[in-house]
């Protein structure tokens, strides 16, 4: 269903001075800030509970619930903000970075108005550097106008907000990684339990970690309360989304829909989002929630953009990356370039990701160029078996983090729905092997 | 130039003191370091271990992880095309191939005047744009071949300033005012906020 609600975080993306401080004081800026000055901290927080907001980074945890998690009267607590966007097909944060950095920034003051967090760390990829300049300008002007520092306008409410970049590895996205990162130290995420970041994070004090697209709901649900928030959307899904629409479709662009009604189909056909598939061709498959995400088909195109029905159906919404593959689209290859990914972005700490998603790069690679074996097919799936026993959804996990079980879903995706495609790839390669003349060539004086 | 220049030490103390712990700044730092030399040199990473108080062996540990940090010299323009998925569904791979034959070099490779650094590289964050690339980080979206051999002449050119030479990513450094600032809060801070405490919440 195509609903008229409102625009929640993308309403001054239109805006030709959306990032500057003028623009956004024009347009209801930081006044969410001053109303939760004078609501109280705890109130702040129960808007926030009664939005039920679900993250936006990919796991869709209730902000209001993670919140809740830090124990009680453990001082100090950190803030620290994952703008790190690497999930391969998603691209949300870095927009709301560099258009509306403000509404970012008065998110993260009222989470540390609202959790009690003394500093706050605003961890944004490193490979986008207007996002940091647009972040970097928009905190000195809130600073300069009293937004941030000491004694926000006046009250007994002060915190820093530090601005701080990576330098380019995609795990460091993961929550206990990005900790690391944040310490000084090569980004290995942590092992979970004992190092949740609630409880143990930064500096091994309670750290609420938050994604971009998570905070810049918050100046809007204290504005307009958290039941107006929890109005829209559907039962377990509120709010609104943001969703990147990529791949074979004719108008690739990032939506922000209501959360939990509007379907795939909705998202992938309708003339006012994705437009349909490129030259009217029939689809092959689509990646739900970002390259982590098991893959969708035709059948799956009626679902609603919720939470828990994808979950249930066998698949996640993530990060909010719809990738459609086409009738003309090549599977082993896709499938190759997922997995090469995961394979490249491995941080080494587990032995069965580590060495695991490079074997499965290397046979899919010698599919790929005709030298795959009759019985690679089962062994790609032994391989993924012993990364996540069982190739179950929700993964099980033999690693640390989800990355290398991550690796498993374009493999059992697209095995499980092509193979006769790989199977014939097999086959073929093998056929043209034995029909190409042999012809000798003297080995080069190199050797 | 090597060690961190009188200004970047600065700068670098400054950097220092937002963090509870200095050797959180390792990364900031490691960023001003390649800002200053285009790559990072073994003497840069030894005076960043000084003034963050760890070894060299520990700035270099930390260094190593991270794809962005470059240990030799590279062109003056990183060019980076992104392959991945929705890039690779849009012709990623074939302008990948064009931009190897136009700069005649292969993935990792520098051409040989120096100016030019290829790498093929995982999702950027513009997947509705693709196929795209960056320059030292800076976005082309949509780009054909045309438009690629277009941005390499206009580079070689010099017409293209808004892209400075590797190294430099924000141009805008945030600034926090001695008189605005809050103060950093390290793990020996056990006290309740205040507005936490007047609230009545701190044994929350
Ligand atoms: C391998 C991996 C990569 C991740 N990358 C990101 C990322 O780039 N951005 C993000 O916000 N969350 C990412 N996450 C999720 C974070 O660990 C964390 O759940 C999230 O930042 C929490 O914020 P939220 O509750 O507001 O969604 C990643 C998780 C994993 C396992
Ligand atoms: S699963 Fe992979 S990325 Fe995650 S901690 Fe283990 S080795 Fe590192
Ligand atoms: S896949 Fe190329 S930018 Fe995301």
């Amino acid at each position: 269903m195509i609903t008229d609600a409102p625009r929640i975080i993308t309403s001054r993306f239109d805006n030709a001075d959306s990032f500057t401080l003028a623009g956004f004081e024009a347009t209801g800026g930081y006044q969410a800030l001053r109303k939760a000055l004078s609501m109280g901290p705890a109130a702040v927080a129960d808007e926030v509970k009664t939005a039920t907001l679900l993250g936006r980074g990919g796991a869709g945890f209730p902000a209001g619930v993670k919140w809740g998690l830090a124990p009680e009267n453990v001082w100090p607590r950190y803030l620290v903000v994952n703008g790190d966007e690497s999930e391969p097909g998603t691209y949300k944060d870095r927009l709301l970075m560099e258009r509306d950095p403000h509404q970012l920034i008065e998110g993260v003051l009222l989470a540390c108005y609202a959790i009690g967090c003394g500093q706050a760390f605003l961890y944004v990829r490193g490979e986008m550097p207007l996002a940091q300049e647009r972040i970097a300008a928009a905190l000195n002007d809130a600073y300069a106008a009293g937004y941030i520092g000491k004694n926000i306008l006046g009250s007994d409410f002060s915190v820093d907000v530090v601005l701080s970049w990576g330098a380019g590895a995609y795990i460091v996205g993961e929550e206990t990684a990005l900790i690391e990162s944040l310490e000084g130290n090569r980004g290995m995420p942590r092992l979970k339990p004992p190092f949740f970041p609630a409880a143990k994070g930064l500096y091994m004090q309670p750290t609420i970690v938050n994604n971009v697209e998570t905070l810049s709901n918050l100046p809007w649900i204290v504005t307009n309360g958290g039941e107006a928030f929890a109005a829209l959307g559907a039962e377990t899904s509120r709010g609104t989304r943001m969703f990147a629409v990529s791949g074979h479709v004719k108008n690739p662009g990032v939506f922000e829909v209501e959360y939990g009604v509007t379907t795939f189909r909705d998202l992938i056909y309708a003339p006012q989002y994705a437009g349909g598939i490129l030259g009217d061709r029939a689809l092959k498959a689509y990646i739900p929630g970002g390259a982590s995400a098991p893959w969708f088909f035709e059948e799956h195109l009626d679902l609603p953009l919720e939470k828990v029905t994808v979950d249930r159906a066998g698949s996640m919404l993530g990060s909010g990356a719809v990738v459609v593959m086409d009738e003309t689209t090549d599977a082993v290859k896709a499938c190759l370039r997922v997995v090469r990914f995961f394979a490249r972005e491995s941080c080494g700490k587990c032995t069965p990701c580590r060495e695991g998603t490079t074997w499965l790069e290397n046979i899919l690679q010698r599919i790929q160029d005709g030298y795959g074996r009759p019985s690679d097919l089962d062994l790609l799936l032994d391989v993924s078996d012993n990364i996540s026993p069982g190739i179950t959804w929700p993964p099980k996990q033999t690693t640390i983090c989800p990355l290398g079980p991550s690796a498993v879903s374009p493999i059992a995706s697209a095995l499980q729905r092509f193979r006769p495609e790989f199977e014939a790839r097999i086959t073929q390669a093998e056929e043209a092997r034995h029909s190409i003349p042999v012809t000798i060539t003297k080995a080069s004086s190199h050797g | 130039m090597a060690r961190l220049s009188n200004d970047n030490v600065e700068l670098a103390r400054e950097i220092i003191g937002r963090y509870p712990r200095p050797k959180s700044a390792l990364i900031p730092l490691l960023h001003l370091a390649q800002e200053q030399d285009g790559h990072l040199t073994e003497e840069a990473m030894a005076h960043i271990g000084e003034l963050v108080g760890v070894s060299s062996a520990e700035v270099l540990g930390t260094a190593s992880f991270y794809e962005m940090f470059k240990m030799e010299t590279v062109g003056r323009y990183m060019v980076n095309i992104c392959t991945n998925i929705s890039c690779q569904l849009r012709g990623g791979e074939e302008l990948l191939a064009h931009a190897e034959k136009t700069l005649g070099i292969r993935p990792g490779q520098t051409t040989p005047d120096g100016l030019f650094t290829l790498e093929d590289v995982e999702c950027i964050a513009a997947c509705t744009e693709a196929p795209c690339l960056q320059v030292n980080y800076r976005y082309e979206h949509r780009i054909s071949n045309e438009g690629f051999d277009q941005l390499v002449n206009d580079l070689r050119a010099g017409r293209r300033s808004d892209i400075p030479s590797h190294g430099v990513l924000a141009e805008v450094r945030q600034h926090i005012p001695e008189d605005r600032r809050a103060g950093v809060v390290t793990p020996e801070d056990k006290a309740a906020p205040v507005w936490i405490a007047a609230a009545g919440e701190g044994d929350k």
